[in-house]
This record gives structure tokens, C-alpha cells and sequence, in this order.
């Protein structure tokens, strides 16, 4: 080695420095840091695509029409005292509210026919079930447009062809809602039927076991054993579709577009009317927004529900 | 200070340069030794080649001026079109210049580049300029926006003269034939005789095909109708003239009236129900631009051969006839705005509106009267003057409505995209409430939208 090879070997660096570093490095090494990092893509995306658009749209919805000056909440207090506007809130939580609690019916009842089904026919069902779930909702609306068509409707067809009269499926008001219920519970349920069809996988067949040996009945164990294993997935599927169902606009929009008379208009669809057709973005972020703080409350305690429940469970 | 990094604007510019880019891209023109670029949005016409004219009027101009000139095609299905001009509006920018639906002028003036010189020559030129376009476009004493010939629209009465006559007894061809004079019976052509014919029609199982629902077919007969009987429903401050306004509730009895000799399903009807009515033989009578006679042609030649166009029905204050226009904007924040300027003057001049017209059909309806008189509304068929009378002609002694005329745009584009004309219609033949009562709901619904 050559003489002056001590040359080569760094000057020791000052204490302070070295100190830093070890700082820097305990820091990047923490698991807290690197668990940051790791989540820091997903907070980005979070922040650009729902924290910045919810915020600008609050910040819309106490603007005047012409988005000149600040009024605070007073466009949530004109949407309240406006007629059309409380039938919107009826309707939304009408249809919301019926169509959540059919979907999860028709759900689990599919669900639980199709658990029955043998596993290599199981599959053929499952993927057929899943069809209606799989299409743009605003495709398949337009089909069930044609079939409820008010001069044309191919379903009046099938009807006047066993001999009773045509059903007003659009121009009536109650028939015109029960057409977008339909149309959605239709869209939803197999989501609903294929997180239930998972659940009810995962309970063990001891329990029915257990329950038949003790003379347990059908709907015994239906009750006492499937139901309470289900129920931390029943109550997210439904907190789910019900913040989905209360946003739904593209059937009413292409089935009904909110009429007649705006009674199966829904928040989402009024506030698409009143926003952009009508040229009031402030008020029309108003509607949109109406629901936030009930579906936010709502899901708190459904969501403190389900984690009370698994770390009884665990 | 200047700020670096992402703004709401520049993700708002970024958004519009998407909504842009999605739609149909119709053909750059290039020109040589360049004089720079243009780029317009029109409406994307329903008649098959109707954006022909269009593009063949641009691809000219461009060569001449030597300018690059772009021109996007966009429906308004889903309002493809409205939310565009919105989202250019809010990210302040998009294209130079771009189709604006009727109350749309009136939203985005402040953002619209004043037209007043050119308006003042095309004026100059071919006389006055529809007035209800310039209730529409003049905003603060200035045009914001050129009345365009592509798109625009009358909406007069397409009649099926054979069952017309068969049923109703009432000659159509004769009282309104393909020339400028009126027949026997004109006078008479009134929304009373029209009820009178409706019921008739009604009873013989061919009803007239009327939507009453929330669309703009139903919107734009109902608002003619209304201005027929003098039935304002607010002065030109936007302040509500529904308390005792007797004109007001004879024109809804009327609509009342009429709404039960209608399918009982007209609640639902969308823009293009009628058409289907009309092409279908189900129906006597639709009020439409002659996009469904066209289509008949093809579809139902034997529907289209007895079809003829004649003005709409009179009221006690006048004719009035439903007007849907275009307007093409330029933007204040385009970039080539003297040239923007220019190529709307060019595609307003006589010999490029009958160009469009002519491309359409006929469909397209040119903003000055003296230019109702094109060969092409002549010689359509068949029948032979099927759409004479598809323009407003002198001797119609008839003015061109738009609904909630005289009302503010702000005012006016809610309640036309509300529908309220044809709601409060409905909330008594359909809802059961008294007129009374359903004026009163307009009355508050109308003073809710004012605030704010």
C-alpha cells in the first residue's frame, strides 16, 4: 500500500454532522415514516380527487349564483324552503331508502338459492347473476327505457297481450318511481347477492351441524347462526349502496329525466338540473352536498358498529 | 407575486382541454404562410350532413384569410354542449368561439366578447335581426354573441293533412298554401279551433302529439301558447305577474283543456316522442321543425307524402311561434378573437346561411326575415312546399316567442329548464290541484329562484 494511502480514508466528519445523519436515517427507518411513504400515493390521490373537489364544492355552495360574493349557508336555506326541493329530499330517501332494503333482500335471497346450487353449476349461475352488475348502468337503463317507452313499451305488450290494460310505466308519478326502483334494485342486487354469497361461505358448517343435532330448524338457523355471522357484511353492503343509491343519477336521468313534475327527480339529477342546466353552480353544489352530513353520521355509527363487533368477535 | 405549482385554474384548463378533446374532431384547415389558428365548437347538426356546410364555409375562409380554422362538432345528448361551455367558462379557456344554447348568452356574457360591429354590418346589410334572438344575445346594451343559421329552429305545426281534414274537417293545404297568401280559414286558425280539432282527432284515435313533459318540444309550444294569450308570468325584472293575471290562467285552462284530448302519456315525452308519433301514424299534428318529416321520408314515405307545415295557432294577443336559436360566442378569453369575429361575420352572410340551410334541408332557420325566402323551403318534398311555410313569412302576421319572454336570462333559463309552463299545466290536469293553487306554486317557485 502506498504511503500517502491515508490520504484516500475521509477526513472524520464533525460530531454534529454525524449525528444528523444517524437522525435522518433513524428517521427514514422508522416504521411510522416509511408507512407514510408507502400510503403517501393514495393520500395524493384521496386529496386531488375527493378532499379538493368536495372542499371547492362546500366552497361553491355558499357563493352566489353569479360566484361573485360569499352568502354563507343561505342557498341551503332557499333549497329548504322550496317545494320542489322537499320533494326531491322525500324521493331521494324514498327511493334510496326502498331500494337499498330490496336489492339486500333480493340480495340474499339469490345468495342463499345459488350457496345451495352444486359448486360446478355454481359458477354458470354466479357469472349470469352478475350480468346486470357488470353493464354501464347508463346502457342498460336506455334497454329498460325501450321496454317501459310510453307509446311503445314492449312490457304494455306483454301485458295487453294477456289481456289487461297498459301500465303508465313513465307518465304517472308513482309508476314513474317504481320503474327507477326497479331499474336499480335490478343494477344493485347482484353486488349485494355476491358479497352475501361470500359471507355465507364463511360460515363454518359445524354450527348448522351443531344446531341440527340440537333440533334446529331452517329458519332457526337462519336466524340464530347465518344472520348474526353476517352482520358486520350486511351492515357495510348496505351503508354502501345506500351512499351509492342516494348518488344515483344516471337512471332517473335517462329514464325519467327527474319528470313527471320533478317527482322521481333525486339529488343527484336535481342537482345536475339546477347546477349546469340552470346555470347555478352554487346552488346546484348545494343539492349535492344536502346528504353529506346524515350519510356521514350514518356512516359513523354503522362503521363503529362493525369494528365493536369484530374485536368482540376476535 | 406569481405562484408556482398547480392551480384550481390551470386543473380546471387541463379538464376543458379533456372535455375538448373528447369530442368529435371535425377537419383542420390548413393555410399556407398561416395568419394563426382558430378553433370553433358548433353544435353537432341531427340532419345527416348538416355540418357540411360548416365545414366547406371554413375550409374557404381559412384559405382566403390564411387561418388554420378547426371546427369541433359537439351533440347536445347528455348536454355534451352546454357542459362543454361551462367547463371552458370556468377554466377561461377551451376554443375561440363556440355554440351557446339559448339562455347560455346570457350566463356566460360577462365571459363573451362584444359582436356590436359585426351585428352593425350584417344589420346593415339584410335588415333587422330576429327579436327574440336579440333579447337573447344583447346583454348591457351589447351583442354578446352572433345569431347563428346552423341549429336554429321553428317550431311550427307538422300536420298529417289527410286525417286533419278526415277528421277535423279543416283543409290545411288550402288555408295555408306553398305561397304568400292565406287561405280560407287562417283567421280561424286559432288555439280554440285547434282544441276543437284536438278533441276530434282524439276521438278518431289519432291524437295530436303534444309532450307536456320537461323537455324543449313541450317547453317551447307551451310558451307560445302562453304568449298567444298575453300570459306573462314575470316583467322584464324577473319579478313574478301570476296574482290575479287573468290572461295568465285562461291560457292554462286552455292547456288543461287541451292536455286531455293528448295520449295520456304526453307527461313523459321526451324531444323525440313526437317524432316518433308522427312517423309512426299515430298522430295528426306535432309542432317540430321538419327533422320528423325527414325522417319520415326515409322511414315512412308514405307518412311524409301527407305532411304539411303551417304556422301555429293564434291566441286573443297575436300568433306567436315557438323559436329555439343557436348563438355562436366568441370568448374574451380566446386568443384570436379579431378573427373569431370575422368568420362568424363570413358564416352569417346571406350566401353562407342558404349554404347551411340548403345543407340541412331546410332544418336551419337564418336570423334575419330577409332571408326566409330560399329556394330550398320552396321546393322540398314531397309534397312539393311540404316546409313553405317552416320559415315565419309576413304573411303569417305572426312573431317568432321564446318562453318566459321577458324574463332575465338568469331567471329565464331556470325556468325553462325547469319547465314551469308545462308543470303548471300538469299539477292540474295530472295533480288534481285547482289553477289557483297551481298558479300560486308557481308563484312561489318562481320568487325562490330570484334569491340568492
Amino acid at each position: 500500500m502506498a504511503p500517502d494511502s491515508s490520504a484516500a480514508v475521509p477526513a472524520p466528519r464533525p460530531a454534529a454532522a454525524r449525528a444528523e445523519s444517524s437522525a435522518m436515517k433513524r428517521f427514514a427507518r422508522r416504521r411510522s415514516t416509511i408507512a407514510f411513504l408507502m400510503t403517501l400515493p393514495l393520500i395524493l390521490v384521496i386529496g386531488g380527487l375527493v378532499a379538493w373537489p368536495a372542499g371547492y364544492a362546500i366552497y361553491l355552495s355558499m357563493l352566489n349564483r353569479r360566484q361573485t360574493a360569499f352568502i354563507g349557508l343561505e342557498n341551503f336555506d332557499i333549497l329548504l324552503e322550496n317545494e320542489t326541493f322537499q320533494s326531491v329530499i322525500w324521493q331521494s330517501c324514498f327511493f334510496a331508502i326502498t331500494a337499498v332494503l330490496l336489492k339486500a333482500l333480493v340480495g340474499f335471497w339469490l345468495a342463499h338459492m345459488l350457496h345451495h346450487v352444486p359448486a360446478r353449476g355454481q359458477k354458470m349461475w354466479r357469472g349470469m347473476l352478475l350480468v346486470p352488475w357488470v353493464i354501464p348502468p347508463a346502457l342498460s337503463t336506455l334497454g329498460w327505457w325501450w321496454m317501459f317507452d310510453p307509446s311503445y313499451s314492449s312490457i304494455n305488450y306483454l301485458i295487453n297481450a294477456i289481456g289487461f290494460p297498459s301500465v303508465p310505466w313513465l307518465g304517472e308519478p308513482w309508476w314513474a318511481r317504481i320503474s327507477v326502483i326497479i331499474v336499480n334494485v335490478w343494477y344493485g342486487a347482484p353486488f349485494f347477492m355476491i358479497m352475501y354469497l361470500a359471507a355465507l361461505k364463511s360460515v363454518p358448517d359445524q354450527l348448522y351441524e351443531a344446531a341440527a343435532i340440537d333440533g334446529a330448524t331452517g329458519w332457526q338457523g337462519l336466524r340464530h347462526i347465518t344472520l348474526p355471522m353476517m352482520q358486520n357484511i350486511i351492515s357495510i353492503t348496505v351503508l354502501f349502496s345506500l351512499i351509492v343509491t342516494f348518488a344515483n343519477y344516471d337512471i332517473v336521468r335517462v329514464l325519467t329525466n327527474g319528470g313527471p313534475r320533478d317527482l322521481t327527480q333525486v339529488f343527484a339529477s336535481y342537482a345536475f338540473q339546477v347546477g349546469v342546466l340552470s346555470g347555478n353552480i352554487p346552488r346546484g353544489a348545494a343539492v349535492s352536498l344536502f346528504m353529506f352530513p346524515l350519510l356521514a353520521i350514518i356512516a359513523f355509527f354503522v362503521l363503529r358498529g362493525v369494528n365493536k363487533r369484530t374485536k368482540e368477535m376476535a | 407575486m406569481t405562484r408556482n405549482g398547480t392551480t384550481r385554474r390551470n386543473v380546471l384548463r387541463s379538464g376543458a382541454g379533456v372535455v375538448a378533446a373528447g369530442t368529435l374532431a371535425a377537419p383542420m384547415v390548413h393555410a399556407q404562410g398561416t395568419a394563426g389558428a382558430l378553433r370553433f365548437a358548433f353544435w353537432d347538426h341531427w340532419v345527416p350532413g348538416g355540418n357540411d356546410a360548416l365545414k366547406e364555409l371554413a375550409a374557404k375562409w381559412g384559405e382566403q384569410k390564411r387561418v388554420n380554422v378547426s371546427l369541433d362538432f359537439i351533440n347536445t345528448t347528455g348536454n355534451q354542449l352546454q357542459l362543454t361551455a361551462a367547463a371552458q367558462a370556468q377554466s377561461r379557456s377551451g376554443h375561440d368561439g363556440i355554440s351557446l344554447t339559448p339562455w347560455d348568452v346570457g350566463a356566460y356574457s360577462q365571459q363573451l366578447e362584444p359582436v356590436d360591429d359585426v351585428i352593425g354590418r350584417l344589420v346593415g346589410k339584410y335588415g333587422p335581426i330576429n327579436p327574440v334572438a336579440e333579447f337573447l344575445c344583447k346583454h348591457g346594451g351589447k351583442w354578446r354573441g352572433v345569431p347563428a343559421t346552423s341549429g336554429t329552429q321553428n317550431k311550427p305545426a307538422c300536420v298529417r293533412f289527410d286525417l286533419m281534414l278526415e277528421h277535423a274537417g279543416i283543409d290545411v293545404r288550402a288555408m295555408w298554401p306553398a305561397n304568400n297568401t292565406r287561405g280560407p280559414g287562417a283567421d280561424n286558425w286559432t288555439w280554440e279551433t285547434f282544441t276543437v280539432a284536438a278533441e276530434k282527432c282524439f276521438k278518431a284515435g289519432v291524437p295530436f302529439g303534444l309532450p307536456m313533459g320537461q323537455f324543449s318540444d313541450a317547453v317551447d309550444w307551451v310558451g307560445a301558447l302562453f304568449a298567444g294569450y298575453g300570459a306573462q308570468i314575470t316583467d322584464a325584472t324577473g319579478k313574478p305577474t301570476i296574482r290575479g293575471n287573468a290572461k295568465l290562467k285562461t291560457a292554462i285552462e286552455l292547456g288543461v283543456r287541451l292536455s286531455r284530448f293528448l295520449p295520456s302519456d304526453v307527461w313523459a315525452w321526451d324531444d323525440a316522442s313526437n317524432n316518433r308519433a308522427l312517423i309512426g301514424g299515430k298522430s295528426a299534428l306535432v309542432f317540430n321543425p321538419p327533422s320528423a318529416w325527414a325522417v319520415a321520408k326515409r322511414d315512412a314515405p308514405q307518412v311524409a307524402e301527407k305532411c304539411w307545415t303551417i304556422p301555429m295557432p293564434a291566441g286573443p294577443e297575436g300568433r306567436y311561434l315557438a323559436y329555439l336559436p343557436f348563438t355562436t360566442g366568441v370568448w374574451a378569453f380566446g386568443r384570436n378573437k379579431t378573427a373569431a369575429k370575422e368568420f362568424l361575420e363570413f358564416i352569417t352572410q346571406r350566401e353562407s346561411a342558404e349554404a347551411i340551410t340548403n345543407k340541412s334541408g331546410g332544418y336551419d332557420i337564418p336570423p334575419f326575415a330577409s332571408m326566409t325566402d330560399f329556394k330550398v323551403w320552396e321546393t322540398t318534398s314531397p309534397p312539393v312546399g311540404t316546409i313553405y311555410n317552416y320559415p315565419l313569412k309576413p304573411h303569417h302576421q305572426a312573431k317568432t316567442s321564446i318562453a318566459f319572454d321577458p324574463a332575465p336570462p338568469e331567471l329565464a333559463s331556470q325556468m325553462y329548464i325547469q319547465a314551469l309552463n308545462t308543470k303548471v299545466i300538469a299539477r292540474v290536469a295530472q295533480g288534481g290541484e285547482t289553477v289557483d293553487q297551481a298558479m300560486g306554486w308557481l308563484e312561489r317557485e318562481i320568487t325562490n329562484m330570484r334569491r340568492g
